[in-house]
Protein backbone atom coordinates (compact mmCIF):
# COMPACT_ATOMS: atom_id res chain seq x y z
CA UNK A 1 0.00 0.00 0.00
CA UNK A 2 1.08 3.67 -1.12
CA UNK A 3 1.81 6.43 2.14
CA UNK A 4 -1.07 8.56 2.79
CA UNK A 5 -1.94 10.93 5.46
CA UNK A 6 -5.17 11.22 7.21
CA UNK A 7 -7.23 13.79 8.54
CA UNK A 8 -11.15 13.83 9.72
CA UNK A 9 -13.63 16.14 8.54
CA UNK A 10 -16.24 18.00 10.72
CA UNK A 11 -18.81 18.92 7.91
CA UNK A 12 -20.21 17.68 4.56
CA UNK A 13 -18.55 20.93 2.93
CA UNK A 14 -15.46 20.83 5.05
CA UNK A 15 -14.55 17.06 3.64
CA UNK A 16 -15.62 17.66 -0.04
CA UNK A 17 -12.77 20.95 0.14
CA UNK A 18 -10.40 19.01 1.74
CA UNK A 19 -10.38 16.33 -1.11
CA UNK A 20 -10.70 19.10 -3.87
CA UNK A 21 -7.82 21.30 -2.89
CA UNK A 22 -5.34 17.99 -2.73
CA UNK A 23 -4.62 16.34 -5.51
CA UNK A 24 -4.69 12.42 -4.65
CA UNK A 25 -7.30 13.22 -1.80
CA UNK A 26 -10.08 10.78 -1.36
CA UNK A 27 -13.40 10.41 0.90
CA UNK A 28 -13.05 7.19 3.10
CA UNK A 29 -16.31 5.74 4.63
CA UNK A 30 -16.27 2.37 5.83
CA UNK A 31 -13.51 1.31 3.73
CA UNK A 32 -14.56 -2.28 3.02
CA UNK A 33 -13.80 -1.72 -1.09
CA UNK A 34 -11.41 1.06 -0.97
CA UNK A 35 -8.82 0.05 1.48
CA UNK A 36 -8.79 -3.71 -0.43
CA UNK A 37 -8.18 -1.92 -4.27
CA UNK A 38 -5.18 0.33 -2.42
CA UNK A 39 -3.54 -3.28 -0.86
CA UNK A 40 -3.67 -4.32 -4.08
CA UNK A 41 -2.49 -0.37 -5.42
CA UNK A 42 -5.19 -0.02 -7.45
CA UNK A 43 -6.17 2.42 -6.14
CA UNK A 44 -3.34 5.02 -4.40
CA UNK A 45 -4.58 8.17 -2.38
CA UNK A 46 -2.31 10.15 -1.30
CA UNK A 47 -4.40 11.47 1.50
CA UNK A 48 -7.89 10.58 2.85
CA UNK A 49 -10.53 12.60 4.45
CA UNK A 50 -12.40 10.01 6.51
CA UNK A 51 -16.26 11.14 6.89
CA UNK A 52 -17.43 8.99 9.34
CA UNK A 53 -17.81 12.19 12.12
CA UNK A 54 -19.84 13.78 9.39
CA UNK A 55 -23.45 12.93 11.28
CA UNK A 56 -25.33 11.46 7.80
CA UNK A 57 -26.06 8.26 9.50
CA UNK A 58 -29.78 9.08 10.00
CA UNK A 59 -33.38 7.89 7.83
CA UNK A 60 -35.89 10.45 7.91
CA UNK A 61 -38.95 11.40 6.42
CA UNK A 62 -38.70 13.19 3.50
CA UNK A 63 -41.65 15.86 3.24
CA UNK A 64 -43.26 14.38 0.09
CA UNK A 65 -43.83 11.67 2.12
CA UNK A 66 -40.65 9.52 0.82
CA UNK A 67 -37.73 8.36 2.76
CA UNK A 68 -34.18 10.45 2.47
CA UNK A 69 -30.95 8.00 3.83
CA UNK A 70 -28.19 9.37 4.80
CA UNK A 71 -24.85 8.59 3.42
CA UNK A 72 -23.54 7.12 6.11
CA UNK A 73 -25.98 4.64 7.20
CA UNK A 74 -24.63 1.25 6.70
CA UNK A 75 -26.38 -1.40 4.94
CA UNK A 76 -26.78 -3.63 7.78
CA UNK A 77 -28.68 -0.64 9.37
CA UNK A 78 -30.52 0.36 5.72
CA UNK A 79 -31.79 -3.43 5.65
CA UNK A 80 -32.99 -3.27 9.10
CA UNK A 81 -35.15 -0.28 8.94
CA UNK A 82 -38.44 -0.87 9.54
CA UNK A 83 -39.90 1.93 7.27
CA UNK A 84 -37.54 0.25 4.04
CA UNK A 85 -38.62 -3.15 5.34
CA UNK A 86 -42.44 -1.99 5.14
CA UNK A 87 -42.77 0.40 2.37
CA UNK A 88 -39.33 -0.44 0.07
CA UNK A 89 -38.91 -3.74 0.68
CA UNK A 90 -37.36 -4.49 -2.42
CA UNK A 91 -34.04 -2.08 -0.96
CA UNK A 92 -34.18 -4.48 2.25
CA UNK A 93 -33.95 -7.86 -0.05
CA UNK A 94 -31.01 -6.47 -2.20
CA UNK A 95 -29.10 -5.83 0.44
CA UNK A 96 -29.22 -8.56 2.26
CA UNK A 97 -28.43 -10.81 -1.03
CA UNK A 98 -25.14 -8.83 -0.83
CA UNK A 99 -21.73 -9.15 0.66
CA UNK A 100 -21.60 -10.64 4.21
CA UNK A 101 -22.63 -9.78 7.92
CA UNK A 102 -19.36 -8.57 8.35
CA UNK A 103 -19.51 -6.10 5.40
CA UNK A 104 -22.61 -4.70 5.59
CA UNK A 105 -21.78 -4.12 9.56
CA UNK A 106 -19.37 -1.16 7.93
CA UNK A 107 -20.13 -0.93 4.09
CA UNK A 108 -22.38 3.21 3.72
CA UNK A 109 -25.23 3.86 1.13
CA UNK A 110 -22.65 6.03 -0.33
CA UNK A 111 -20.00 3.83 -0.25
CA UNK A 112 -21.85 0.84 -1.97
CA UNK A 113 -22.51 3.48 -4.74
CA UNK A 114 -19.10 4.38 -5.39
CA UNK A 115 -18.05 0.33 -5.15
CA UNK A 116 -15.67 -0.45 -8.25
CA UNK A 117 -15.92 -3.13 -10.76
CA UNK A 118 -15.10 -7.07 -9.92
CA UNK A 119 -13.76 -7.35 -13.54
CA UNK A 120 -10.99 -9.63 -12.73
CA UNK A 121 -8.89 -7.69 -15.50
CA UNK A 122 -9.36 -4.70 -13.42
CA UNK A 123 -7.97 -6.16 -10.27
CA UNK A 124 -4.98 -7.54 -11.75
CA UNK A 125 -2.25 -5.17 -12.31
CA UNK A 126 -0.31 -6.82 -14.69
CA UNK A 127 -3.01 -6.79 -17.27
CA UNK A 128 -4.29 -3.73 -19.27
CA UNK A 129 -7.33 -2.19 -18.21
CA UNK A 130 -8.94 1.03 -19.70
CA UNK A 131 -10.81 1.78 -16.16
CA UNK A 132 -7.46 0.99 -13.88
CA UNK A 133 -4.84 2.60 -16.58
CA UNK A 134 -6.87 4.73 -19.33
CA UNK A 135 -5.72 4.20 -22.69
CA UNK A 136 -3.61 0.42 -21.91
CA UNK A 137 -6.18 -1.53 -23.57
CA UNK A 138 -9.36 -4.03 -22.04
CA UNK A 139 -7.74 -7.28 -21.35
CA UNK A 140 -11.44 -8.27 -20.46
CA UNK A 141 -12.88 -8.02 -23.97
CA UNK A 142 -11.31 -11.79 -25.61
CA UNK A 143 -10.60 -12.97 -22.08
CA UNK A 144 -12.29 -14.49 -19.37
CA UNK A 145 -15.74 -12.70 -19.41
CA UNK A 146 -17.95 -15.10 -18.06
CA UNK A 147 -19.34 -12.55 -15.04
CA UNK A 148 -18.69 -9.42 -17.14
CA UNK A 149 -21.26 -6.69 -19.15
CA UNK A 150 -23.74 -8.59 -22.01
CA UNK A 151 -25.39 -4.61 -22.71
CA UNK A 152 -24.08 -1.09 -22.44
CA UNK A 153 -20.43 -1.97 -23.17
CA UNK A 154 -17.76 -0.39 -25.39
CA UNK A 155 -15.17 -1.54 -27.40
CA UNK A 156 -13.05 -0.14 -24.13
CA UNK A 157 -14.43 -1.81 -21.35
CA UNK A 158 -16.88 -4.60 -20.41
CA UNK A 159 -16.81 -4.66 -16.73
CA UNK A 160 -20.31 -4.70 -14.53
CA UNK A 161 -21.01 -2.54 -11.33
CA UNK A 162 -21.36 -4.99 -8.44
CA UNK A 163 -23.47 -3.41 -5.99
CA UNK A 164 -27.27 -5.20 -4.89
CA UNK A 165 -28.72 -2.37 -3.54
CA UNK A 166 -28.30 0.05 -6.21
CA UNK A 167 -30.58 -2.40 -8.28
CA UNK A 168 -33.21 -1.91 -6.13
CA UNK A 169 -32.92 1.76 -5.53
CA UNK A 170 -33.20 2.14 -9.22
CA UNK A 171 -36.08 0.49 -9.42
CA UNK A 172 -37.24 3.17 -6.51
CA UNK A 173 -36.14 6.01 -8.78
CA UNK A 174 -34.00 7.05 -6.41
CA UNK A 175 -31.91 10.46 -5.72
CA UNK A 176 -28.15 10.91 -5.31
CA UNK A 177 -27.89 14.15 -3.12
CA UNK A 178 -24.35 16.08 -3.02
CA UNK A 179 -22.28 18.44 -2.06
CA UNK A 180 -19.33 20.40 -3.62
CA UNK A 181 -16.34 22.12 -2.56
CA UNK A 182 -17.86 25.30 -2.54
CA UNK A 183 -20.71 24.11 -0.46
CA UNK A 184 -23.61 23.63 -3.78
CA UNK A 185 -25.85 20.88 -3.49
CA UNK A 186 -27.06 19.25 -5.92
CA UNK A 187 -29.84 16.09 -6.75
CA UNK A 188 -28.64 13.67 -9.37
CA UNK A 189 -31.29 11.12 -10.51
CA UNK A 190 -29.94 7.03 -9.83
CA UNK A 191 -30.71 6.52 -13.86
CA UNK A 192 -27.93 9.15 -14.88
CA UNK A 193 -25.28 8.46 -11.69
CA UNK A 194 -23.90 5.68 -12.96
CA UNK A 195 -21.93 6.07 -16.49
CA UNK A 196 -21.67 3.73 -19.15
CA UNK A 197 -18.19 3.27 -20.22
CA UNK A 198 -18.01 4.51 -23.75
CA UNK A 199 -14.11 5.77 -24.54
CA UNK A 200 -13.66 7.22 -20.42
CA UNK A 201 -14.48 3.90 -18.69
CA UNK A 202 -12.10 5.26 -15.99
CA UNK A 203 -15.24 7.35 -14.89
CA UNK A 204 -17.91 5.25 -13.24
CA UNK A 205 -19.99 7.66 -12.25
CA UNK A 206 -21.17 11.39 -12.56
CA UNK A 207 -19.07 12.78 -9.35
CA UNK A 208 -16.94 15.67 -9.75
CA UNK A 209 -13.64 15.69 -7.95
CA UNK A 210 -14.23 16.23 -4.05
CA UNK A 211 -17.98 16.17 -4.56
CA UNK A 212 -19.83 14.02 -1.51
CA UNK A 213 -22.75 12.09 -1.67
CA UNK A 214 -24.44 13.53 1.39
CA UNK A 215 -27.66 11.03 0.83
CA UNK A 216 -30.10 8.93 -1.34
CA UNK A 217 -33.92 9.96 -1.37
CA UNK A 218 -36.41 7.97 -2.32
CA UNK A 219 -39.80 9.02 -3.04
CA UNK A 220 -43.15 7.93 -1.94
CA UNK A 221 -43.85 3.75 -1.97
CA UNK A 222 -45.41 2.69 -4.56
CA UNK A 223 -46.84 -0.37 -3.01
CA UNK A 224 -46.93 -4.03 -4.45
CA UNK A 225 -44.89 -6.68 -4.12
CA UNK A 226 -41.39 -6.08 -3.89
CA UNK A 227 -38.98 -8.92 -5.04
CA UNK A 228 -34.86 -9.39 -5.91
CA UNK A 229 -33.61 -12.70 -6.91
CA UNK A 230 -30.34 -12.76 -7.52
CA UNK A 231 -28.50 -15.96 -9.55
CA UNK A 232 -24.74 -16.43 -8.11
CA UNK A 233 -22.58 -19.41 -8.17
CA UNK A 234 -23.21 -20.45 -4.96
CA UNK A 235 -25.93 -19.84 -2.27
CA UNK A 236 -24.55 -16.76 -0.26
CA UNK A 237 -21.59 -13.92 -0.52
CA UNK A 238 -20.65 -14.14 -4.42
CA UNK A 239 -21.44 -11.19 -6.59
CA UNK A 240 -24.41 -12.13 -9.28
CA UNK A 241 -24.31 -13.53 -12.65
CA UNK A 242 -27.64 -11.79 -13.11
CA UNK A 243 -29.99 -10.32 -10.60
CA UNK A 244 -33.61 -8.37 -11.04
CA UNK A 245 -35.37 -6.35 -8.62
CA UNK A 246 -38.94 -6.26 -9.07
CA UNK A 247 -42.14 -4.31 -8.13
CA UNK A 248 -45.29 -6.22 -9.01
CA UNK A 249 -48.68 -4.83 -8.79
CA UNK A 250 -52.07 -6.62 -8.33
CA UNK A 251 -52.77 -6.22 -12.14
CA UNK A 252 -49.56 -7.67 -13.06
CA UNK A 253 -47.95 -4.37 -13.82
CA UNK A 254 -44.80 -3.10 -12.31
CA UNK A 255 -41.08 -2.07 -12.78
CA UNK A 256 -37.76 -4.76 -13.17
CA UNK A 257 -34.54 -3.72 -13.40
CA UNK A 258 -31.11 -5.62 -13.45
CA UNK A 259 -28.15 -6.19 -11.87
CA UNK A 260 -24.98 -8.11 -13.15
CA UNK A 261 -25.50 -7.02 -16.54
CA UNK A 262 -24.06 -3.47 -17.29
CA UNK A 263 -21.88 -0.89 -16.00
CA UNK A 264 -24.70 0.39 -14.31
CA UNK A 265 -28.58 -1.00 -12.81
CA UNK A 266 -30.10 -1.48 -15.73
CA UNK A 267 -33.18 -0.48 -16.26
CA UNK A 268 -35.34 -0.13 -19.60
CA UNK A 269 -38.53 1.66 -18.65
CA UNK A 270 -40.40 1.19 -22.12
CA UNK A 271 -40.40 -2.32 -21.72
CA UNK A 272 -41.89 -2.27 -18.37
CA UNK A 273 -45.01 -1.46 -20.15
CA UNK A 274 -45.22 -5.46 -21.32
CA UNK A 275 -45.03 -6.71 -17.68
CA UNK A 276 -48.53 -8.16 -18.18
CA UNK A 277 -47.52 -9.83 -21.31
CA UNK A 278 -45.00 -12.07 -19.05
CA UNK A 279 -41.21 -12.38 -19.23
CA UNK A 280 -40.08 -12.86 -22.47
CA UNK A 281 -41.69 -9.81 -23.81
CA UNK A 282 -40.48 -7.67 -20.87
CA UNK A 283 -36.61 -8.92 -21.60
CA UNK A 284 -36.94 -8.64 -25.59
CA UNK A 285 -37.13 -4.88 -24.94
CA UNK A 286 -34.82 -4.67 -21.72
CA UNK A 287 -31.88 -6.43 -23.92
CA UNK A 288 -32.64 -5.39 -27.33
CA UNK A 289 -29.27 -4.39 -28.33
CA UNK A 290 -27.05 -6.42 -25.96
CA UNK A 291 -23.34 -6.81 -26.82
CA UNK A 292 -22.59 -10.43 -25.26
CA UNK A 293 -19.75 -12.39 -25.69
CA UNK A 294 -19.64 -15.77 -26.39
CA UNK A 295 -18.82 -16.60 -22.55
CA UNK A 296 -21.81 -14.50 -20.93
CA UNK A 297 -24.47 -14.55 -24.08
CA UNK A 298 -26.12 -17.02 -21.27
CA UNK A 299 -26.70 -13.94 -19.13
CA UNK A 300 -29.19 -12.62 -21.40
CA UNK A 301 -31.92 -16.25 -21.22
CA UNK A 302 -31.02 -16.21 -17.41
CA UNK A 303 -32.38 -12.73 -16.96
CA UNK A 304 -35.69 -13.49 -18.59
CA UNK A 305 -35.93 -17.07 -16.54
CA UNK A 306 -34.53 -15.18 -13.48
CA UNK A 307 -37.50 -12.45 -14.09
CA UNK A 308 -39.82 -14.84 -14.77
CA UNK A 309 -39.28 -16.48 -11.35
CA UNK A 310 -40.07 -13.20 -9.83
CA UNK A 311 -43.56 -12.87 -11.82
CA UNK A 312 -44.24 -16.75 -10.48
CA UNK A 313 -43.56 -15.78 -7.15
CA UNK A 314 -45.32 -12.36 -7.27
CA UNK A 315 -48.83 -14.01 -8.41
CA UNK A 316 -48.71 -16.70 -5.51
CA UNK B 1 31.95 -24.96 0.79
CA UNK B 2 30.35 -27.91 -1.38
CA UNK B 3 31.06 -31.19 0.30
CA UNK B 4 32.75 -33.36 -1.29
CA UNK B 5 30.76 -36.48 -2.01
CA UNK B 6 27.91 -34.08 -4.10
CA UNK B 7 30.48 -32.34 -6.75
CA UNK B 8 28.56 -29.62 -8.62
CA UNK B 9 25.15 -30.50 -7.95
CA UNK B 10 25.55 -29.84 -4.34
CA UNK B 11 23.38 -26.39 -4.91
CA UNK B 12 19.85 -26.56 -2.93
CA UNK B 13 16.47 -25.94 -4.34
CA UNK B 14 16.29 -22.55 -2.82
CA UNK B 15 19.60 -20.92 -4.01
CA UNK B 16 17.93 -21.99 -7.25
CA UNK B 17 15.09 -20.16 -6.48
CA UNK B 18 16.46 -17.27 -5.09
CA UNK B 19 19.16 -16.98 -8.05
CA UNK B 20 16.36 -17.42 -10.73
CA UNK B 21 13.89 -14.66 -8.89
CA UNK B 22 16.73 -12.32 -9.07
CA UNK B 23 17.73 -12.71 -12.85
CA UNK B 24 13.75 -12.59 -14.10
CA UNK B 25 13.33 -9.53 -11.91
CA UNK B 26 16.35 -7.88 -13.79
CA UNK B 27 15.47 -8.58 -16.98
CA UNK B 28 12.34 -7.30 -16.29
CA UNK B 29 13.65 -3.81 -16.23
CA UNK B 30 13.98 -2.08 -19.02
CA UNK B 31 16.90 -0.30 -19.82
CA UNK B 32 15.47 3.54 -19.57
CA UNK B 33 13.65 3.25 -16.06
CA UNK B 34 15.11 5.53 -13.98
CA UNK B 35 15.69 5.37 -10.57
CA UNK B 36 12.83 6.02 -8.50
CA UNK B 37 13.15 9.38 -5.80
CA UNK B 38 13.72 8.39 -2.43
CA UNK B 39 10.65 7.68 -0.88
CA UNK B 40 9.63 10.15 2.14
CA UNK B 41 8.77 8.74 5.20
CA UNK B 42 5.72 7.23 5.57
CA UNK B 43 3.24 9.13 7.49
CA UNK B 44 2.31 8.34 11.10
CA UNK B 45 -0.38 9.06 13.57
CA UNK B 46 -1.51 8.51 17.39
CA UNK B 47 -4.79 6.57 17.90
CA UNK B 48 -6.53 5.55 21.25
CA UNK B 49 -9.03 3.19 21.29
CA UNK B 50 -10.20 0.37 23.66
CA UNK B 51 -9.43 -3.41 23.54
CA UNK B 52 -11.30 -5.86 25.63
CA UNK B 53 -11.87 -3.47 28.11
CA UNK B 54 -8.21 -1.97 28.40
CA UNK B 55 -7.66 1.40 26.67
CA UNK B 56 -4.89 1.59 24.54
CA UNK B 57 -2.94 4.16 22.67
CA UNK B 58 -0.62 3.88 19.83
CA UNK B 59 1.10 5.71 17.19
CA UNK B 60 1.12 4.42 13.90
CA UNK B 61 1.80 4.16 10.21
CA UNK B 62 -1.53 5.25 9.15
CA UNK B 63 -1.19 2.14 6.69
CA UNK B 64 -1.81 0.24 9.68
CA UNK B 65 -4.86 -2.00 9.36
CA UNK B 66 -7.09 -2.14 12.88
CA UNK B 67 -6.00 -6.33 12.12
CA UNK B 68 -2.09 -5.75 11.98
CA UNK B 69 -2.41 -3.51 15.27
CA UNK B 70 -3.47 -6.20 17.25
CA UNK B 71 -1.64 -8.84 16.40
CA UNK B 72 1.75 -6.95 15.62
CA UNK B 73 1.32 -3.89 17.97
CA UNK B 74 -0.91 -5.21 20.96
CA UNK B 75 0.36 -8.78 20.52
CA UNK B 76 -2.70 -10.24 20.30
CA UNK B 77 -2.46 -12.93 17.95
CA UNK B 78 -5.69 -14.56 18.52
CA UNK B 79 -7.51 -12.74 15.57
CA UNK B 80 -5.82 -14.40 12.60
CA UNK B 81 -5.18 -12.78 9.25
CA UNK B 82 -6.37 -15.44 6.57
CA UNK B 83 -7.33 -13.45 3.23
CA UNK B 84 -6.64 -10.05 4.39
CA UNK B 85 -9.29 -8.96 1.70
CA UNK B 86 -12.62 -9.23 3.60
CA UNK B 87 -13.04 -12.85 1.94
CA UNK B 88 -12.39 -15.21 4.51
CA UNK B 89 -13.44 -13.87 8.14
CA UNK B 90 -10.41 -15.04 9.98
CA UNK B 91 -9.64 -11.44 11.47
CA UNK B 92 -13.55 -11.23 12.44
CA UNK B 93 -13.41 -8.76 15.57
CA UNK B 94 -16.52 -6.90 17.58
CA UNK B 95 -16.05 -3.03 17.54
CA UNK B 96 -18.81 -1.21 19.55
CA UNK B 97 -20.88 -4.19 19.47
CA UNK B 98 -20.86 -4.95 15.69
CA UNK B 99 -19.07 -7.75 14.19
CA UNK B 100 -16.50 -6.18 10.81
CA UNK B 101 -13.36 -7.31 8.96
CA UNK B 102 -10.78 -6.08 10.97
CA UNK B 103 -8.42 -6.51 7.99
CA UNK B 104 -10.67 -3.72 5.54
CA UNK B 105 -10.18 -1.11 8.51
CA UNK B 106 -7.44 1.20 9.26
CA UNK B 107 -6.59 1.31 12.92
CA UNK B 108 -6.51 5.29 12.27
CA UNK B 109 -10.24 4.77 11.69
CA UNK B 110 -11.27 3.80 15.12
CA UNK B 111 -10.29 6.29 17.93
CA UNK B 112 -12.60 6.10 20.65
CA UNK B 113 -13.90 2.37 19.70
CA UNK B 114 -14.71 -0.52 21.74
CA UNK B 115 -12.96 -3.82 20.27
CA UNK B 116 -13.31 -7.06 21.51
CA UNK B 117 -11.14 -9.85 20.14
CA UNK B 118 -11.69 -13.69 21.05
CA UNK B 119 -9.51 -12.88 24.14
CA UNK B 120 -11.82 -10.75 25.48
CA UNK B 121 -14.36 -13.13 25.05
CA UNK B 122 -13.18 -15.33 27.32
CA UNK B 123 -9.98 -17.24 28.75
CA UNK B 124 -9.19 -20.53 29.16
CA UNK B 125 -10.79 -21.03 32.22
CA UNK B 126 -13.26 -19.26 32.02
CA UNK B 127 -14.92 -19.95 28.33
CA UNK B 128 -17.51 -17.81 26.93
CA UNK B 129 -20.53 -20.53 25.87
CA UNK B 130 -20.08 -19.91 22.47
CA UNK B 131 -16.63 -20.95 22.72
CA UNK B 132 -17.40 -24.24 25.61
CA UNK B 133 -20.27 -25.03 22.26
CA UNK B 134 -17.35 -25.28 19.85
CA UNK B 135 -15.42 -27.69 21.68
CA UNK B 136 -18.40 -29.98 22.64
CA UNK B 137 -19.63 -29.82 19.30
CA UNK B 138 -16.40 -30.12 17.21
CA UNK B 139 -16.72 -26.59 15.70
CA UNK B 140 -13.02 -26.64 14.11
CA UNK B 141 -10.31 -28.76 12.85
CA UNK B 142 -6.84 -27.11 12.54
CA UNK B 143 -8.39 -24.06 14.37
CA UNK B 144 -7.36 -21.11 12.13
CA UNK B 145 -10.73 -19.66 11.30
CA UNK B 146 -12.26 -20.37 14.79
CA UNK B 147 -11.44 -17.09 16.26
CA UNK B 148 -12.86 -15.48 13.53
CA UNK B 149 -16.09 -17.72 13.46
CA UNK B 150 -16.59 -17.32 17.48
CA UNK B 151 -17.09 -13.38 17.34
CA UNK B 152 -18.81 -13.83 13.89
CA UNK B 153 -20.94 -16.68 15.85
CA UNK B 154 -21.65 -14.45 19.13
CA UNK B 155 -22.29 -11.35 16.82
CA UNK B 156 -25.01 -13.70 14.91
CA UNK B 157 -27.21 -14.45 18.00
CA UNK B 158 -26.96 -10.61 18.65
CA UNK B 159 -28.58 -9.64 15.21
CA UNK B 160 -30.98 -12.27 14.86
CA UNK B 161 -32.10 -11.36 18.71
CA UNK B 162 -31.98 -7.53 17.09
CA UNK B 163 -34.14 -8.56 14.05
CA UNK B 164 -31.57 -8.06 11.37
CA UNK B 165 -33.54 -9.46 8.54
CA UNK B 166 -31.46 -11.56 5.93
CA UNK B 167 -31.59 -13.49 2.80
CA UNK B 168 -32.95 -16.41 3.82
CA UNK B 169 -36.02 -14.80 5.42
CA UNK B 170 -39.45 -15.20 3.23
CA UNK B 171 -41.22 -12.31 5.20
CA UNK B 172 -38.36 -9.74 6.01
CA UNK B 173 -40.84 -7.45 7.63
CA UNK B 174 -41.22 -10.50 10.23
CA UNK B 175 -38.37 -11.22 13.64
CA UNK B 176 -36.07 -13.62 11.92
CA UNK B 177 -35.53 -17.16 14.08
CA UNK B 178 -32.56 -18.93 15.07
CA UNK B 179 -32.65 -21.48 12.82
CA UNK B 180 -30.38 -23.95 10.75
CA UNK B 181 -30.59 -21.85 7.39
CA UNK B 182 -30.50 -18.50 9.02
CA UNK B 183 -27.00 -19.71 11.34
CA UNK B 184 -25.62 -20.82 7.42
CA UNK B 185 -26.69 -17.59 5.83
CA UNK B 186 -25.11 -15.76 8.17
CA UNK B 187 -22.53 -17.14 8.79
CA UNK B 188 -21.25 -17.17 5.10
CA UNK B 189 -18.58 -14.50 5.41
CA UNK B 190 -16.42 -17.25 7.65
CA UNK B 191 -14.46 -19.38 5.60
CA UNK B 192 -13.49 -22.84 7.12
CA UNK B 193 -11.13 -24.83 5.15
CA UNK B 194 -11.76 -27.66 7.17
CA UNK B 195 -15.11 -27.84 6.80
CA UNK B 196 -16.87 -27.61 10.08
CA UNK B 197 -19.57 -25.81 9.16
CA UNK B 198 -21.99 -28.07 9.98
CA UNK B 199 -20.92 -28.23 13.67
CA UNK B 200 -20.24 -24.74 14.44
CA UNK B 201 -24.09 -23.93 12.94
CA UNK B 202 -24.90 -27.09 15.75
CA UNK B 203 -22.47 -25.09 18.30
CA UNK B 204 -24.42 -22.10 17.95
CA UNK B 205 -27.87 -23.44 17.97
CA UNK B 206 -26.79 -24.78 21.25
CA UNK B 207 -26.02 -21.40 22.64
CA UNK B 208 -29.41 -20.26 21.44
CA UNK B 209 -31.18 -22.72 22.72
CA UNK B 210 -32.72 -23.90 19.66
CA UNK B 211 -31.92 -26.91 17.46
CA UNK B 212 -30.32 -26.76 14.54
Amino acid sequence: MKSFTYERAKTPAQAAAAVAKQQGAKFLAGGTNLLDLMKLEIETPTHLVDVQDLKLDRIERTDEGGLRIGALVTNTALAADATVRRDYGVLTRAIVAGASGQLRNKATTAGNLLQRTRCPYFYDTNQPCNKRKPGTGCAAIGGFSRQLAVIGSSDHCIATYPSDMAVAMRLLDATVETVKADGKTRSIAMADFHRLPGDTPERDNELERGELITAVTLPRPIGGTHLYHKVRDRASYAFALVSVAAVIQKDGSGRAAFGGVAARPWRVEAAEAAMTQGARAVASGVFAGAKPTEENQFKILLAERTLASVMAQAKG
Amino acid sequence: MSAPSHSSLDISRRAVMVSGAATAAMSALPADVQAAPAPSKPATMPVSFKVNGKDVSLTLDTRTTLLDSLREHLKLTGTKKGCDHGQCGACTVIVNGERINSCLSLAVQHQGDEVTTIEGLGTPDDLHPMQAAFVTYDGYQCGYCTPGQICSAVSVLKEIEAGIPSHVQEDITAAPAFTNMEMRERMSGNICRCGAYSNIAEAMAAVAGAKA
